[in-house]
């Protein structure tokens, strides 16, 4: 890569070696070597996940919980030896707390049909914001469909960020159970958590916080959120697909009826009546994504061998560099301008439609996401129908940056 | 610096292309509609309406489009209303159907005329539903379907 000696010292040196762990990096797409700026959708595998997943599938597979022979107890321990180290990644009181699923989007239909479903009546209120991904939405919604419960709202302003003065009133007005993103996908507005937690607790309301976009960039314990419940995927932060966590309290999980039923979350079935199996696992049925757990406890340990503080340190930095050198670009309309952001930059270019510039930026080897970003009321309140998205990761750099900044004058220049 | 062929970059947003993305023809709603339908592309975000006036001649007398779209969804649309007024819509629909055939890679002995000028899309796989989208709405508007045409 080309490096400008004139540019200022930064922390990108610190992180620059993290780079050469991520094989897709080193991609040629369209004649160029990639620029990968969409972490946001999914992020790319470090060789340390890529190795540990295909190492359990050489020594280690079986079933877990089930045989007594050696290969089924070598995967049921490093089932349960991710679980471990995921409980401790982001601060859960007890491994019990910490249940596999397929990811945010399941972990979050878990809550709305488990925790809240039996407790809600007609006429209930279930609280989101405008910045919620869709699938801290439709769940919700799908739950009023059974319920009769309704939706309510809390408002976005031009810059991204949610509007507290309304927040406060809403939650003091008899909401059942609040449901928000850490950081939104979309905007990269991270939300005033602290606040909202304390003000949803004064008032006795349970929260789920969404965070598949905040885990990746930044520490979270949710003991010292004292979040009720928090969901996060895998995939966006350099493990697998299809594996993802649901942290609850232990009070509320012992509570909740088992949300799917089959093997591996039972003690014991008869015709006549069924018990279920202890925490964690009557959330678990059927053989769970031993791959993936193991994959994801692996991204775990490499993101701590780095430190979540370092992580945070260059992603701030690098998004006020590019923050600052796209605004330089004539034309440029920057989506999101909260004041605390993390990892994301959504805009548009003149009138060139997002898909365009996505197509144009691919051709020079640069990916972004364009579109909704599974976020259409956020769209909507903007009043475009989508925009282009960089998002960073770890792995990110300035130069990528320079790189996005002259593929998108190359789009000006393709649309005169 | 880097390797940068901008040649199919130009072959996809050719002149025409262009000039029909930044002034459609015939965009907005008709007088007295006899056939529309929605086209949706959801991967995209792609949204037209269709409107067609076909008359007791059997021919299809006015088209227009309204709707947001990409460079390419939107000149496809522009294209297709300048090219089906005055024909019978049976036409149309072997018309679309050499088209769509056309851009998804495949040899076709219709003479597609300007429309060649979508051809640059069989080199981006992920674009062809753009340039496609308001052809499967006309069929789909000629059908009468009572559901919108999608790409997906």
């Amino acid at each position: 890569m080309n490096q400008v000696l004139s540019k200022p010292p930064s922390m990108q040196a610190d992180l620059a070696a993290c780079r050469r762990d991520f094989p897709a990096l080193s991609l040629q797409i369209n004649g160029s070597p990639l620029v990968f700026l969409d972490s946001a959708a999914s992020s790319q595998q470090p060789n340390s996940v890529i190795d540990a997943v295909a190492n359990y599938h050489r020594n280690s597979h079986a079933n877990v919980h089930r045989g007594v022979h050696t290969l089924s107890h070598r995967a049921t321990e490093a089932y349960e030896g991710a679980r471990d180290v995921i409980a401790a990644f982001i601060g859960a009181g007890n491994r019990s707390e910490v249940i596999f699923t397929s990811g945010t989007t399941e972990s979050i239909n878990l809550v709305a049909q488990s925790f809240c479903r039996p407790m809600l009546a007609r006429g209930d209120t279930i609280l989101l914001t405008h910045l919620e991904h869709h699938s801290n939405i439709v769940p919700w919604q799908l739950l009023c469909d059974q319920t009769g419960a309704k939706l309510l709202v809390t408002p976005i302003d031009e810059t991204g960020s949610l509007d507290l003065a309304i927040f406060d009133k809403q939650i003091a007005g008899g909401v059942s159970m609040l449901a928000m993103a850490h950081v939104s996908n979309a905007l990269g507005t991270v939300l005033p958590l602290e606040h909202m937690i304390s003000r949803a607790h004064e008032h006795g309301v349970p929260v789920l916080v969404d965070g598949a976009q905040a885990v990746p960039h930044m520490d979270v314990d949710v003991k010292s959120l004292d979040c009720d419940f928090y969901a996060f995927s895998g995939h966006k932060m350099f493990g697998p697909t299809g594996i993802g966590i649901l942290y609850g309290r232990s009070e509320h999980l012992e509570r909740m009826p088992p949300y799917k039923g089959g093997g591996d979350m039972i003690l014991e079935v008869r015709f006549d009546g069924t018990t279920y199996n202890e925490l964690p696992y009557k959330f678990e049925a059927g053989t769970p994504n031993i791959s993936g757990a193991v994959g994801l406890g692996a991204a775990i340990n490499y993101m701590k061998s780095i430190g979540m503080d370092r992580i945070a340190a260059h992603e701030a930095d690098l998004l006020t560099y590019m923050t600052q050198r796209l605004s330089e670009i004539p034309g440029i309309r920057l989506i999101g301008t909260a004041k605390t952001k993390a990892s994301v930059q959504s805009f548009l270019l003149d009138d060139i439609h997002p898909h365009d510039l996505g197509t144009i930026l691919d051709h020079q080897g640069v990916a972004i996401r364009t579109g909704h970003h599974c976020a259409m009321p956020v769209m909507e309140f903007f009043g475009v129908p989508g925009t282009a998205r960089a998002s960073l990761a770890l792995y990110n750099n300035r130069d990528d940056i320079d790189r996005l900044v002259s593929s998108l004058t190359k789009a000006k220049e393709i649309f005169g | 610096m880097y390797k940068m062929s901008t040649d199919e970059l130009r072959e996809l947003y050719r002149e025409l292309i262009l000039d029909h993305a930044r002034s459609p023809r015939h965009f907005g709603k008709l007088p007295e509609v006899t056939h529309s339908a929605d086209g949706l592309n959801p991967l995209c975000g792609d949204k037209l309406k269709l409107y067609l006036r076909i008359g007791d001649d059997d021919r299809i007398q006015d088209a227009a489009f309204e709707g947001s779209g990409c460079a390419i969804s939107v000149a496809s649309a522009s294209l297709l209303t300048d090219t089906i007024i005055g024909m019978r819509p049976t036409e149309a629909q072997s018309f679309a159907g050499a088209l769509i055939h056309r851009l998804t890679g495949k040899q076709t002995n219709v003479e597609l005329g300007k429309l060649r000028a979508l051809e640059g899309v069989r080199e981006f796989p992920s674009r062809i539903k753009c340039a496609t989208l308001a052809w499967h709405a006309m069929n789909s508007a000629i059908r009468q379907d009572k559901v919108p045409a999608s790409t997906e």
